[in-house]
C-alpha cells in the first residue's frame, strides 16, 4: 500500500494541523511519502513545483496530486481536516470520481473496505463509515491524534503539468487586517452569550479582557443580535479557540458553542442558571448575575495592585 | 443575472445530541429544524446580490419532504422560486448529493438558461462533508471557490474573500461559478409577515431523483465519551470575586 501525506507549510515549517495527519497516515502501518508545495527543506517526501503555483490554488493543488497518485501508484491520500485540506480533497475527489471522508479520527484498514470513524456536528457526534474506493481519500479531525514529526532525509521534486485551465482559482492578493491579541492567540477570553443583554453590556468583558491582557469572544445569539462582529464568534460556525482560561459568561453552552471552546484548558462559567448546560461542563463556576460578578473581579484585581 | 442557492435542512439541537436507540440516526422527537447556518448565509447573500445587480433567485434543497419548510422559510425572505429534490432513507451521501444536485441544476438550466452564480454553504452543520458544492461545480465544468466571507460582482467576474488567521486572501474567478460561502459574509434577516404570506402560496417545483449511492456509507452513529470534568463553585454572585482573582493568580493570568 502506497500512502501520500499532505502537508501544508507555512514559511518552510509543517502546520500542526498536518503532523496529526501524518500520525494518522503513519498508524496505518505503510511507509507514507509527504507531499508538501512550494518550498524544499524540511522534510524527506516530495516537494510539488510549478511556476503557476506561486500562491494557494485548491484546484491546481488536486490536479498535482492527483498527478502524482498516477506516478507514484498511491493507494491512499491523507491531507489535513483543515480549511485547505478539506478544499482540495474535495477538488481530488470530484477529479477522481472518489469518495472522500472528511475529519476521520480512526481508520480499520484490515479488510478491503475500511471502517473508519469520523466527526460530525463540528465534534459532538461519531460516525462509523465504511469507505470502499480505488483511492482511498480521507483527511484527520485536528487535534485527534498527537503530533507527528515528519519524516527526515533528502525531498525529490515533483513537476506537474498545468496549464492556465487549472489555475482559474488562485490567491491573487492577501491582505493583512489581523492586529493584536486575536482569538486564537489569546491566553485567555472573556465570552458573552444571551445573558450579557445588549451590545452595551460587553463593556466590562472588554475592560476584564483588557486588564489579563484577552481578547472578547462571544456566542451565536450574540452576533445574530448584532451586538458584535462575527470575527469574534467562537463555535462550529465561527472560531475554534484553545486557550488557558475561557470565561463564559451568560452562555448557556449549546453543543454548537461548546465545541468551539472545549479544547480550552479551563472552563469558569458565569451564570444566573445553576443548571445551565455550561454551568455542569465546566471546571469552575459562579452563580449570578454576570455584570456584578464581572465588576466585582474587576474591582478586586485593582484592590490587590 | 440568475442565482441559485442550494441549502440542507438539519435539527437544531440543543445542549446535547441524544440518538436514536439503533444508532442509525439523531432522535428528533424534540428538536425542531432549520436551515444550516452557512446556509441562511448564502440565501441572505443571493438575495442581496439580486438587491444590487437585479434578476431572479432559486432555492433548492435535497431533503426529505418535510425540508420543503426551509425552502418556504427563504421564499419568506425574498427568494423568488423553489426547487425540492425529494429523497428517501437514510441521509444521502455527498457523491449521491452532488450528482442529484447536479442532474436537477443541468435540467433548470436547459429550460432557462445558466444561473451566473451556485451558492452554497461552506459545509452543512451536521455530517461537515465540505465537498458537494465543490463535486457540483466539477459536475458542471465551472470554477468554485470555498470558505468565502466576501463577494463583489462586476462586469468581468467575481472578487471572493476568504478569511484566514493572518488575514484576508482574495480570488478572482470568471461567471458562471460556484462559491460556497461562510457564516458571517452577512447577518442575515428575519421574514417579514407579506413574505410570509406570500412564501404559503408559492409553488414550489419537485423532483424524485434516483439514489446513486457513492463509496463512503454511514453506519452508525455514536456519541463521543463524555468529557465531564467536576465543577469548582466559586461562590455566589459578587462575593465569588476573590476566589475568582485566587484563580487567575493560579492560572498566572494576571
Amino acid at each position: 500500500m502506497s500512502v501520500l501525506v499532505l502537508v501544508e507549510q507555512e514559511q518552510g515549517l509543517p502546520l500542526e494541523t498536518s503532523l496529526h495527519a501524518v500520525a494518522l497516515a503513519a498508524s496505518l502501518g505503510e511507509e507514507i511519502r509527504v507531499v508538501g508545495f512550494g518550498i524544499v527543506g524540511s522534510f524527506g517526501g516530495t516537494v510539488i513545483q510549478h511556476e503557476l503555483l506561486s500562491d494557494y490554488a485548491p484546484e491546481a493543488w488536486a490536479e498535482s496530486l492527483h498527478q502524482l497518485i498516477g506516478v507514484v501508484g498511491a493507494d491512499v491520500v491523507v491531507a489535513p481536516g483543515t480549511e485547505r485540506g478539506n478544499e482540495v480533497m474535495a477538488h481530488l475527489a470530484a477529479m477522481e470520481d472518489l469518495p472522500l471522508a472528511t475529519n476521520a479520527t480512526e481508520v480499520d484498514t484490515s479488510g478491503p473496505v475500511w471502517e473508519l470513524t469520523r466527526v460530525r456536528w463540528g465534534g459532538s457526534l461519531l460516525e462509523r463509515a465504511r469507505l470502499d474506493a480505488r483511492v482511498k481519500l480521507l483527511t484527520v479531525a485536528p487535534h485527534s491524534w498527537p503530533p507527528h514529526d515528519l519524516p527526515s532525509g533528502e525531498s525529490d521534486v515533483f513537476v506537474p503539468v498545468l496549464d492556465e485551465s487549472h489555475v482559474r482559482t488562485r490567491v491573487l492578493e492577501r491582505t493583512n487586517p489581523v492586529e493584536g491579541i486575536t482569538l486564537t492567540s489569546a491566553k485567555v477570553i472573556v465570552s458573552g452569550g444571551r445573558g450579557v443583554g445588549s451590545a452595551e453590556g460587553f463593556a466590562l468583558l472588554e475592560k476584564l479582557a483588557e486588564i489579563l491582557g484577552g481578547a472578547v469572544g462571544c456566542s451565536r445569539v450574540v452576533t445574530n443580535n448584532g451586538w458584535r462582529p462575527h470575527s469574534d464568534q467562537v463555535g462550529q460556525t465561527g472560531t475554534r479557540v484553545a486557550p488557558d482560561l475561557y470565561i463564559a459568561c451568560g452562555i448557556s453552552g449549546a453543543i454548537q458553542h461548546w465545541v468551539g471552546m472545549m479544547a480550552a484548558k479551563n472552563i469558569l462559567a458565569v451564570n444566573l442558571d445553576p443548571e445551565a448546560p455550561m454551568m455542569t461542563k465546566a471546571d469552575y463556576a459562579v452563580i449570578g448575575d454576570l455584570h456584578e460578578v464581572l465588576s466585582a473581579v474587576i474591582e478586586e484585581i485593582e484592590s490587590r495592585r | 443575472m440568475r442565482i441559485l442557492v442550494c441549502v440542507k435542512r438539519v435539527p437544531a439541537p440543543g445542549a446535547r445530541i441524544t440518538l436514536t436507540d439503533d444508532g442509525q440516526s439523531i432522535d428528533v422527537r424534540h428538536l425542531s429544524f432549520t436551515t444550516s447556518p452557512h446556509e441562511e448565509c448564502a440565501v441572505e447573500e443571493a438575495i442581496r446580490l439580486k438587491e444590487r445587480h437585479e434578476g431572479t433567485t432559486t432555492v433548492l434543497t435535497l431533503g426529505p419532504p418535510e425540508a420543503e419548510e426551509q425552502l418556504r422559510y427563504a421564499l419568506s425572505l425574498g427568494i423568488d422560486e423553489a426547487v425540492l429534490l425529494e429523497s428517501d432513507g437514510p441521509d444521502w451521501d455527498p457523491q449521491a448529493t452532488a450528482t442529484a444536485i447536479a442532474e436537477v441544476i443541468s435540467g433548470l438550466e436547459a429550460q432557462a438558461g445558466p444561473f451566473d452564480l451556485i451558492l452554497f454553504g461552506n459545509e452543512s452543520a451536521d455530517s461537515g462533508g465540505y465537498q458537494v458544492g465543490i463535486r457540483v461545480a466539477h459536475s458542471l465544468g465551472r470554477p468554485v471557490v470555498s470558505g468565502i466571507k466576501g463577494i463583489e460582482i462586476d462586469e468581468t467576474g467575481l472578487t471572493a474573500s476568504r478569511q484566514t488567521p493572518e488575514g484576508f486572501e482574495r480570488y478572482r474567478i470568471s461567471l458562471p461559478a460556484v462559491v460556497a460561502v461562510r457564516e458571517g459574509i452577512n447577518l442575515p434577516r428575519y421574514p417579514t409577515l407579506p413574505g410570509r404570506l406570500r412564501s404559503r402560496k408559492a409553488e414550489v417545483t419537485r423532483y424524485t431523483p434516483v439514489r446513486q449511492t457513492g463509496g463512503l456509507v454511514t453506519t452508525l452513529l455514536v456519541s463521543p465519551p463524555d468529557q465531564k470534568s467536576q465543577t469548582t463553585l466559586l461562590g455566589n454572585g459578587a462575593q465569588s470575586a476573590p476566589k475568582v482573582v485566587d484563580l487567575l493568580e493560579e492560572l498566572q493570568l494576571l
